[in-house]
């Protein structure tokens, strides 16, 4: 299964909403001519990559300064002959440094200083059209697109300075904002040589840009972009936003997870000054004054909820291998027989041959609890209606998803909703959705002002969706000569993506079933892939150690794929892999890929068997995912994914019992803190030859099963649940 | 019922009329519009709403507003003095030490704390310290590195 594949399959099933049926362009005029005069610079959606990011384009044209401009603009960057560098895309900072890395590659092209480019990022209303901030798709798309842009507004302000000294362009270099003639003292800003004209250029795939191994700025540490403001404190995100006369909101929320509303008093929070409250259908909400008032009067309304079918997570596992798994109400008879009740039962065909000719066969079961993504700045939204027209704050990964969701729930046309994204305390996944961007800007309307909403802890462990649960099935043969004879896999729920296998395997069968959750499901990090690397990696060290082979000369035995060999090799290289481990010490060792990267990851866990505690003392992970580009900021993304990914290794889960989510808070929810932090080291492939893919998610995959393995050494015992809580 | 509180913050006494129970988190971040102090939890539980009283690390989320009294509260936009960054701010950019940046008012607030109790703490103190501080984006080993390279500014500039 190919990549793109692979992503579309998760699309379908998993994005919250699907693309718009239509989308219809605004007159780009608008944005466009506020940038005043200048070099435009506009990027084409490159076909591929929006192919792959499946967007629905249209090839209307629009216009700038009287000349054309196509719509299927991906991003777009003005000199302007004010002297700033303006780029704008619709991908959005949550964390991953984008904001960073695109300046950086705009800068290499412009040959510019970094801190001369002003990113606009993720704003409805002044960037090109984006699916979303999401699968690892800015890097290797977003990226190139920029650089070709920045590569033909360089080209062009040469044809411009050959024109008006009347020499040879071959005469003319570029550095440091300026067109220079080399060889002598003759320059002149870029700004200048637009002399009050507005110009624009496409340019396409086709334009050339420099090579990875010449780069300059890319490829080297650069300092996070705005890293000042965040130190200070002075960063606004969307829930630090004010406006005028702005009052705070709260929404009722029912006491289990699937209720309805029956019966609403609001009577004794209308009689509160400073308050408004609302009910629309299901919906109940205040805003008040402060944020103060708006608590008080939320717990003044009296209400009645139907409950809804009591979940329960002592059953999930059973329930997603049936085809209705639990049902939530609203998904009752729709799509509920998906899945195909399939169980391992009797192997069939060629992997029954396959088991055959094994010296050692398993069947094992692997389990995945419901995780939260719990970003630290919970949903947030302020939102103003201004003349009919709606403009919402909020933190989202997906800008132009939101807008969609807004025209929508208000049947607003394009032109009437602007989603501006500050850069965002952090998704991971969750925030695809804009549920906070329309409560508020439901309230917001009845109260005739702007209104801030921040979810609490409770409502983001509550109301916002989880990274799917599932159960794993695995079959499996394998020779003492280390030859896998059979490999058969099957994914309930949890999802396709790393589903295949990378090893080789005389027979193979995977498959991936869909099922009904009981709880609201979508985006996370990497989606499935940490789930089914979990199983498959898991299940391959019982291979390897059933046969007293090496865990590390196992794999490289089976593996044909030479990036996953040298990201293995390098891993075990730095963590010294063959050294024996203590008492109560097991070391571990996994590999994976996803998203057009590599990451292998080793573990030592130290076990304290008094408390059962598991602490990882030491990881490496050695990762490669191409031609680098900010080599710090990658090492940062690889340590925080594996931190990330040892909580839903180890102690993540969500609890639900009675219809209700038992764990919504820190307190009992733990997730990774200091204390969980093993030394980590931090291995860069650094493959010039390579595109440069995505490194926000790949790095998750290998840890759990990495820990698993060490925890197997340790103590003889296996996991096979996620979080693993082993008893020992 | 709203009375008069005569805050010190940030070096500056600011008055304020609200509710003596109300938490000091939305004092500073509505009332006072200092919006560097973020909620994470509201249940003392991540550190996020990290503020000095007298020097000391308080959950700001927890802390009413009668309870502060006239004690000094510093936030994080009161650590850099004319313009100039506190040494773990520096550091903190130095190290890469923050990726969404969200957690990031709260652990230098706290570790602010630390350093001047312990002026050159070892990992094992600064996980000890930390531990109430959670950074979802997982960048603890490189807070652990900003908070010693920190150390080291404040010991050069002694110097
Ligand atoms: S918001 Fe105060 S500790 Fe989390
Ligand atoms: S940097 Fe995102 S929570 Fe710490």
């Amino acid at each position: 299964m190919s990549t793109p594949i692979d992503a579309e399959l998760e699309i379908e099933r998993y994005e919250l909403r699907e693309a718009p049926l239509y989308h219809f362009e605004p007159d780009r005029r608008d944005f466009l001519r506020t940038l005043g005069a200048g070099l435009l610079v506009v990027a084409l959606v490159d076909r591929e990559a929006s192919e792959a990011d499946a967007q629905p384009r249209g090839g209307r044209r629009g216009g700038f300064g009287g000349e054309s401009v196509p719509q299927d603009v991906g991003a777009w960057i003005h000199i302007g002959d004010d002297g700033r560098i303006e780029v704008s895309t619709g991908k959005a900072e949550v964390g991953q440094n984008i904001r960073t890395s695109l300046a950086q590659a705009v800068a290499e092209e412009l040959r510019v200083p970094v801190g001369s480019i002003r990113m606009v990022m993720a704003d409805t209303a002044r960037t090109p059209y984006d699916r979303g901030t999401f699968g690892s798709r800015t890097t290797p798309t977003m990226s190139p697109q920029l650089r070709r842009a920045a590569a033909a507004a360089r080209e062009a302000l040469v044809d411009l300075a050959a024109e008006r000294w009347k020499v040879d362009r071959a005469e003319l270099t570029v550095a440091e904002g300026s067109v220079v003639r080399k060889g002598t003292n003759q320059s002149i800003r870029f700004r200048e040589l637009t002399e009050g004209r507005s110009l624009t250029r496409t340019v396409s795939e086709s334009a050339s840009i420099t090579p990875a191994d010449q780069w300059k700025v890319s490829g080297h540490p650069t300092p996070k972009v705005d890293g000042h403001a965040f130190v200070t404190g002075a960063h606004i995100y969307a829930s630090d936003v004010r406006r005028p006369g702005m009052w705070y909101a709260k929404v009722l929320r029912s006491p289990t997870y699937h209720a309805t509303l029956t019966s609403v008093d609001l009577s004794a929070a209308k009689a509160m000054t400073d308050v408004v409250a609302v009910r629309d259908g299901d919906f109940v909400a205040v805003a008040a004054r402060s944020e103060r008032q708006a608590e008080q009067a939320i717990a003044a309304i009296r209400a009645e909820w139907k409950p809804g079918p009591s979940i329960s997570e002592k059953t999930l596992f059973d329930d997603l291998k049936r085809p209705g798994g639990q049902q939530p109400p609203e998904r009752a008879g729709r799509g509920g027989n998906r899945g195909n009740q399939v169980g391992l039962g009797e192997a069939s065909g060629s992997i029954a041959e396959g088991m055959r000719a094994a010296d050692f066969r398993f069947e094992q079961t692997y389990t995945i609890a419901y995780i939260a993504h719990a970003p630290l700045e919970p949903r947030a939204a302020v939102a103003e209606w201004t003349e009919g027209k709606l403009t919402v704050w909020t933190g989202t990964q997906r800008p132009f998803g939101v807008r969609e969701e807004l025209m929508r729930a208000f049947r607003l046309p394009e032109d009437r909703v602007r989603v501006i994204v500050p850069d965002t305390g952090s998704g991971y996944g969750g925030k695809h959705s804009g549920e906070a961007a329309v409560e508020a800007a439901r309230i917001a309307r009845e109260v005739g002002r702007a209104v801030k909403l921040v979810w609490t802890r409770e409502e983001e462990f509550t109301r916002a969706y989880f990274r799917p649960a599932g159960v794993i099935e695995v079959r499996a043969g394998v020779r003492k000569d280390g030859t896998i004879t059979a490999w058969e896999f099957h994914n309930h729920n949890s999802g396709p993506s790393g589903l295949e296998c990378p090893y080789r395997t005389a027979e193979k069968r995977v498959a991936f079933h869909a099922s009904n959750s009981p709880l609201r499901q979508g985006s996370y990090r990497a989606l499935a892939s940490t789930a089914n690397h979990f199983a498959r990696e898991s299940q391959i060290d019982e291979l390897a150690r059933a046969i007293g082979m090496d865990p590390l000369t196992f794999r490289l035995k089976n593996l044909t794929d030479d990036r996953m060999r040298a990201v293995l090799e390098a891993a075990a290289k730095t963590f010294g892999w063959g050294r024996k481990a203590g008492s109560d010490r097991g070391v571990g060792i996994a590999v994976g890929s996803e998203k057009g990267g590599y990451i292998a990851t080793c573990a030592e866990v130290a076990i304290d068997r008094s408390t059962g505690r598991v602490q990882v003392v030491r990881a490496v992970s050695a990762f490669d995912c191409g031609a680098v580009v900010n080599p710090t900021h990658l090492e940062n993304q690889v340590e925080g994914a594996l931190i990330q990914g040892l909580g839903g290794a180890l102690s993540e889960a969500i609890a639900f019992d009675d219809g209700k989510i038992q764990n919504p808070k820190f307190s009992k929810y733990r997730v990774p803190r200091f204390r969980d932090t093993p030394e980590i080291e931090v291995v860069l492939i650094d493959r010039k030859d390579q595109p440069s893919a995505g490194a926000g998610e790949t790095p998750i995959v290998a840890i759990a099963p990495a820990v698993g393995s060490a925890i197997f050494d340790a103590t003889g015992v296996r996991p096979r649940s996620m979080p693993m809580r082993p008893k020992v | 019922m709203p009375d008069p509180h005569e805050l010190k913050i940030n070096g500056k006494a600011v008055r304020v009329e609200v509710d003596r129970d109300r938490m000091l988190l939305g004092v500073l971040r509505e009332d006072l519009g200092l919006t560097g102090t973020k909620y994470g939890c509201g249940e003392g539980r991540c550190g996020a709403c990290t503020v000095l009283i007298d020097g000391q690390p308080a959950r700001s989320c927890r802390t009413k507003i009668g309870a502060v009294g006239s004690r000094e509260v510093t936030t994080i936009e009161g650590l850099s003095t004319g313009g100039v960054l506190h040494p773990l701010q520096r550091a903190f950019l130095e190290a890469d030490a923050l990726q969404c940046g969200y957690c990031t008012s709260g652990m230098i607030v706290a570790a602010s704390a630390l350093l001047r109790r312990n002026p050159d703490p070892s990992r094992e103190e600064i996980v000890e310290f930390l531990d109430g501080n959670i950074c979802r984006c997982g960048t603890y080993q490189r807070i652990i590195r900003a908070i010693r390279v920190a150390a080291e500014l404040r010991k050069e500039a002694a110097r």
